[in-house]
């Protein structure tokens, strides 16, 4: 398994001037390893709609990358968007499953599908360029340059380590209504200058 | 058919002089009477698998300094709930949502429950709307346009009629 500052450290490398679309414990440890906050947009208030998002900037935005910071029990909330993204096919759009294979921010349940889900399965056959998955740190890492440089949508899926956080869910929320909205002006206003 | 006084070109062109750049659309028995001209007009259609979808891809347009609206039925506004509440009104959207009026009778009575509740909810998500049933109705687009962009909130044009022509 992996630890989710492994993840946000990979990721924030190849970056460049990607904006990212980040959900829940993702977003947690994105804000400490994002080295571009402006370009930063946290949604735990969506009901598992980073992808969605995340989507919609990168049709809009063709010539920017997007990273969708996605959970595995986010997903599961929204997994028509996959046939969508699929359908669209925009070269721009990099999806990451953070799969922990439980809500760690309701203690530690099991989501349905726990263990069973195939991801890079389900994208392949939703029309994914590309789908990837790692369980190995230093096997994440040395790929990651590689697979950020192709043409997606890509789905990555990370089995990562789960990082319960009980109470911090609402609390989350709370700050995700203040934060979410402001950010995403900031990217607007970004995006506008470039 | 043309049993009813709304007519894809001319709806499609009143969308189209707002400044729409994208559709985020699944068709339903309202408004699929639209879909191949919007697919011809030069807006760029975004088909979703569940309306549920809409409002969220909308703001991400928005985000990237585009001018989206959706179009949807009135049973997937209901599964947007949540949506609209966040990424709708949450954010300050000014987005134009153009919804099939399922179930509309005209008369108020309706089996439909989906008709029942359609304004209710609107009232609920203090969401102002306009009802269009024929090319004669459409200029209450422009309004919507306007509402949307003067309150910065979602606003939601109703389409009540059910069979019209291309």
């Amino acid at each position: 398994m992996i630890e989710y500052q492994d993840v946000a450290a990979s990721l924030n490398r190849e970056r460049g001037d990607a904006v990212v679309v980040s959900a829940m414990t993702q977003t947690r440890f994105w804000k400490e390893a994002s080295d571009r906050p402006e370009l930063d947009i946290p949604t735990n208030n969506s009901m598992g709609k980073v992808s969605s998002i995340a989507l919609g900037i990168a049709l809009g935005a063709k010539d920017r990358k997007v990273f969708a910071l996605d959970g595995d029990g986010s997903l599961i909330m929204n997994l028509g968007s996959l046939i969508t993204v699929g359908n669209k096919s925009p070269k721009n759009f990099v999806h990451v499953v953070f799969d922990n294979g439980v809500y760690a921010i309701t203690g530690g349940q099991p989501i349905a599908g726990s263990g069973i889900i195939d991801w890079p399965a389900i994208a392949m056959g939703s029309g994914y360029k590309a789908a990837y998955s790692f369980e190995d740190t230093e096997e994440m890492a040395t790929e990651m340059p590689r697979i950020l440089s192709e043409d997606g949508p890509i789905l990555i899926r990370v089995q990562v380590k789960p990082v319960i956080t009980t109470n911090l869910g609402v609390i989350q929320t709370w700050e995700s209504n203040a934060v979410m909205p402001r950010q995403m002006r900031s990217v607007k206003t970004e995006l506008a200058a470039s | 058919m043309t049993t009813a006084g709304l007519t894809a070109n001319t709806m499609v062109q009143h969308i189209a002089a707002q400044g729409v750049t994208h559709m985020v659309t699944l068709p339903d028995s309202e408004t699929n009477f639209m879909y191949d001209t919007m697919t011809e007009s030069g807006m760029e259609v975004v088909q979703i698998a569940r309306e549920g979808e809409a409002i969220a891809i909308a703001a991400g347009l928005w985000i990237a300094n585009q001018k989206p609206a959706i179009m949807i039925q009135n049973s997937g506004l209901f599964e947007s709930g949540d949506a609209l509440r966040g990424l709708g009104i949450g954010i300050d959207l000014p987005l134009v949502m153009f919804i099939g009026y399922r179930g509309y009778t005209r008369h108020g009575d309706t089996p439909d429950s989906a008709a029942q509740f359609l304004e209710p909810f609107l009232h609920t998500w203090e969401t102002p709307y306009w009802i269009v049933e024929t090319d004669e109705e459409l200029d209450r687009i422009d309004l919507a346009f306007k509402k949307a962009v003067e309150t910065s909130k979602p606003v939601a044009v109703l389409i009540g009629a059910e069979y019209v022509s291309v």
